[in-house]
């Protein structure tokens, strides 16, 4: 399988370890991945203030896949659900899809719906497989707890993203088990990480962020593992921010779902960026045995 | 005359230049660290900077920097093969020849004894760096003019520096195959080497040079007479051969000679060499008066901004000195278009006409405000628009040629300008998470005010008693704008509720607060309605459009299958268009 891997603008404030995981998780399980040197940004961020910039932007992406034969692999949910709504917004409105090919013409490009992009967690779940995965195991984590934090976009809305139930997923639950981490159950498991607002309403957005890591902490859990950057951000760099600043006093570190996954294919932890965490996660190795 | 005159005239210029220059580097500021620094406090700080940046391991960093990127390109050629092979033709050339030809009084003639421009292999390669010049312009043009994607309008400045060169250089090999041809020069240097020649011995010279050195002399055609050819190479192998090589080895020369060779007479008539000389030296005291207000600026600049930024990082350099260093990599932007090309949202000009999207072309606007030019506030909220559409992506930065760290720049002058109170609709979009995530390196006040200012704004369009001076009056027209969402399609669905406030239930917002009303104003199902009754002034001065998450889960939850965010989205849309219209 060869796909067009598509790196995230949040990767480069400061999660560099998303890069170097990712790299390292997909050569592990053989997945041949080329990086599109003209991939921009996936539109999420131009959203919220010009619909066709976005959808354009977006398209733009596909479409640079389109000519290379490729699907995407999306290693962020918002770059995930841009990229999925656009896919689905050309294809249910040809005027649209119209314009927007007739805007990247000018680059000699065309999106006719061929491409399809993927979120890793996808690929690793429905493609790969759970057992194909299990298989390549090197080490598994024992009595190590986890809550799991599907994220916004790899869920909501389901109708176009179309990964898992949006209401009772499981597909990331049992990634996660699969490494022999308990995936515990937590209230607020599949609400969002209050990321999209720092910056617009901190308060608000700590707000959310706090009452999820006193959630995770209540239901037992010794850290939060994310699939996104966004939410990575938002529970590393941000809850540091709260620590320091807000005077908040639960703290739960969060792992990188390919980072934990990378651990157990015997990966170097420090290949895996470990290290790189605000809040220190180094810790979690002492729950891996061999198998 | 005309030469000593020229040439003190344009270094006097030059050296003015550079100075004034660098006195910019100190007395502008274009971001937010040098507001309130003095110039005395810049220079010092400047000073003890460099001080115990050389006398510290640093220094190797800085050689290092200095050799890999500054001499051989090596972020150039990283990013672009054929933009490094354009580059380094023309640097290349244009370095031997500066080094090798302009001042062999100070180099090659000090350095080798038995030099002469007219021999090898000196000849050969002033010729050939004269061809890389040449060529890598050609190429320069061609890339810019002839190639796909994207890439920044060419500017006089671009225009100016490519135009310079190519005159240069072709003067130059027009002048040299002019001389080839000439006989009035070659008759000169007869008479100042030749030891009382006879007429045959020049005749026989002559006969000799028209045959293999390209001279046109008047009356003598070829064929030539072997005995006269044989005697005219002992003169030449005892007068002249020591100061010149065949002029074949000159390729571009020697071909300019032959394309001119059919008129050649004529032309040394015209006293084409003088002519040519006075354009070629006038083209080069004119680039070298010009040189520091010119983009070759970067020849100085652009080393010195790779340098700076290998050893300053915001939080550890001194603010004095960052000030100061945005001055510098303003001056070493040579617009080469790299950042533009590799921007992640340059693709947004296409729907959203302001240049200052692209980093490229944010420089320029940049540069006026450094400048201290009086800019309306609608141009000022036009940079500011451009400084906002970024995903702080860093890409730009990774690929800047002289290294400029434009992430920064941006951060930097977009809170400068923050500090005016132009309100910033933008703040309230994702497009600020990179501010958010570096408000400690700002203070508080200063972080939160642009946001509450641009808040208000919206907040007051709600406020009936007020309107009149606070709110942004409907534009659009009422009707139109519920024709604009009917007609939307992520926005059309919004009539399908009937208000069973399942969204507003599922909204994590709305849920954090005791009282959300009071907070966010209209909830979700309210939104839903009031756009149905088009009660836009309650629609557009709810603080809910600006808090939503877009995390999905209203319209997830919706049973009528009403797309509450996507709805949410197009009214930020809306929002942010009318807010533009009425702050510019």
């Amino acid at each position: 399988m060869k796909i067009a891997l598509f790196r995230c603008c949040m990767t480069a404030m400061g999660l560099d370890q998303y890069e170097s995981s990712t790299n390292a998780v997909l050569e592990k399980l053989g997945i041949e991945f080329v990086d599109v040197r003209e991939f921009g940004c996936c539109g999420y961020p131009l959203r919220n203030f010009n619909f066709r910039a976005f959808v354009l932007a977006s398209a733009r992406n596909l479409a640079l896949a389109e000519k290379r034969g490729l699907n995407i692999l999306t290693v962020c949910n918002c770059c995930y659900g841009s990229l999925k709504h656009t896919e689905h917004l050309l294809k249910e409105d040809s005027a649209l899809r119209g314009e927007i090919n007739a805007s990247l013409d000018g680059e000699g490009l065309r999106y006719e719906g061929r491409t399809v992009p993927k979120h890793f967690l996808q690929i690793l779940h429905d493609d790969i497989g759970i057992e194909n995965i299990k298989g390549n195991l090197k080490k598994t984590f024992r009595g190590l707890k986890i809550a799991t934090h599907y994220g916004c976009h790899i869920l909501r809305p389901s109708e176009i993203v179309q990964f898992d139930n949006a209401f009772s997923p499981v597909k990331m639950d049992q990634l996660v088990e699969l490494t022999g981490a308990e995936s515990v159950p937590w209230l607020t498991k599949l609400e969002c990480c209050g990321s999209p607002l720092i910056g617009v309403n901190d308060d608000l957005s700590m707000d959310l962020t706090e009452k999820k890591l006193v959630n995770a902490k209540k239901g037992g859990a010794d850290y939060l593992c994310v699939a996104c950057p966004y939410c990575q951000m938002q529970f590393d760099k941000v809850q540091k921010m709260m620590l320091a600043h807000r005077g908040s006093e639960v703290s739960l570190p969060s792992i990188l779902f390919l980072q934990l996954l990378g651990l157990c294919l015997g990966i170097d932890s420090h290949r895996l960026g470990l290290e790189m965490n605000r809040l220190p996660i180094t810790g979690i190795q002492q729950f891996l045995s061999e198998q | 005359m005309f030469f000593t005159v020229s040439l003190y005239l344009s270094l006097a210029i030059f050296t003015v230049g550079l100075l004034y220059k660098a006195s910019t580097w100190f007395r502008y500021n274009v971001g937010i660290e040098g507001r309130d620094i003095s110039v005395s406090t810049r220079v010092a700080a400047a000073t003890r900077g460099i001080i115990s940046t050389l006398c510290s391991s640093k220094i190797l960093t800085l050689l290092k920097v200095f050799i890999l990127d500054g001499v051989f390109q090596a972020r150039t050629l990283r990013e672009d093969a054929f933009r490094w092979i354009i580059h380094m033709c023309i640097y290349g050339g244009f370095m031997v020849l500066l080094l090798m030809h302009a001042l062999s009084k100070f180099t090659t003639s000090i350095l080798f004894t038995d030099y002469y421009p007219t021999v090898n292999p000196f000849l050969f390669l002033r010729d050939l760096s004269a061809i890389l010049v040449i060529a890598g312009v050609a190429l320069a043009v061609y890339r810019r003019f002839a190639r796909r994607g994207w890439r920044p309008a060419t500017n006089a400045m671009d225009l100016y520096a490519m135009v310079i060169l190519a005159v240069i250089m072709i003067s130059g090999i027009v002048l040299d195959g002019a001389k080839i041809l000439s006989n009035t020069v070659f008759q000169s240097m007869v008479q100042d080497y030749l030891v009382q020649p006879d007429e045959e011995q020049v005749r026989a010279l002559s006969s000799y040079w028209v045959e293999d050195f390209g001279l046109v002399a008047p009356g003598l055609k070829e064929p030539f007479d072997p005995k006269i050819l044989q005697e005219g190479k002992t003169i030449h192998e005892m007068s002249c051969m020591q100061c010149h090589s065949r002029p074949q080895w000159a390729l571009a020369s020697y071909a300019a000679s032959r394309l001119m060779k059919p008129v050649a007479e004529e032309l040394d008539r015209a006293n084409l060499p003088s002519v040519l000389w006075h354009l070629h030296f006038l083209a080069c005291f004119l680039g070298l008066a010009y040189l520091p207000f010119s983009k070759m600026f970067h020849i100085f600049a652009g080393p010195l901004s790779l340098m700076a930024n290998a050893v300053m990082e915001r939080g550890v350099s001194a603010p004095a000195n960052l000030a100061t260093k945005q001055i510098l990599e303003l001056d070493a932007c040579v617009h080469c278009g790299a950042c533009t090309r590799r921007c992640s949202v340059a693709v947004a000009f296409k729907e959203i006409p302001n240049v200052n999207i692209l980093p490229s072309e944010k420089i320029a606007s940049l540069k006026a405000l450094a400048a201290g030019k009086n800019l309306s506030s609608r141009e000022l909220r036009t940079i500011q628009q451009g400084l906002f559409l970024c995903t702080n992506c860093n890409r730009c930065t990774m690929v800047c040629p002289v290294g400029i760290n434009l992430r920064d720049l941006w951060f930097s002058v977009r809170e400068a300008l923050l500090q005016r109170s132009l309100p910033e609709p933008l703040l309230l979009s994702p497009v600020s998470l990179y501010r958010g995530l570096m408000q400690e390196s700002l203070d508080q006040n200063q972080y939160r005010s642009p946001i509450s200012l641009v808040r208000d704004i919206f907040a007051a369009d709600g406020d009936r008693r007020t309107e009149q001076e606070m709110s942004i009056p409907f534009e659009l027209g009422e009707i139109t704008l519920l024709t604009t969402l009917n007609a939307s399609i992520q926005a059309n669905s919004f009539s399908r509720c009937y208000g069973c406030m399942t969204c507003s239930n599922a909204c994590p917002v709305a849920r954090n607060y005791n009282r959300p009303e009071e907070v966010l104003g209209l909830l979700p199902h309210q939104l839903m309605h009031a756009i149905s009754f088009r009660q836009w002034d309650l629609v557009f001065s709810s603080m809910m459009l600006w808090d939503c998450l877009g995390c999905y889960q209203c319209q997830e939850n919706c049973p009528q299958n009403v797309r509450v965010a996507d709805i949410l989205y197009e009214l930020k849309g809306l929002a942010v268009s009318r807010a533009d219209e009425k702050f510019a």
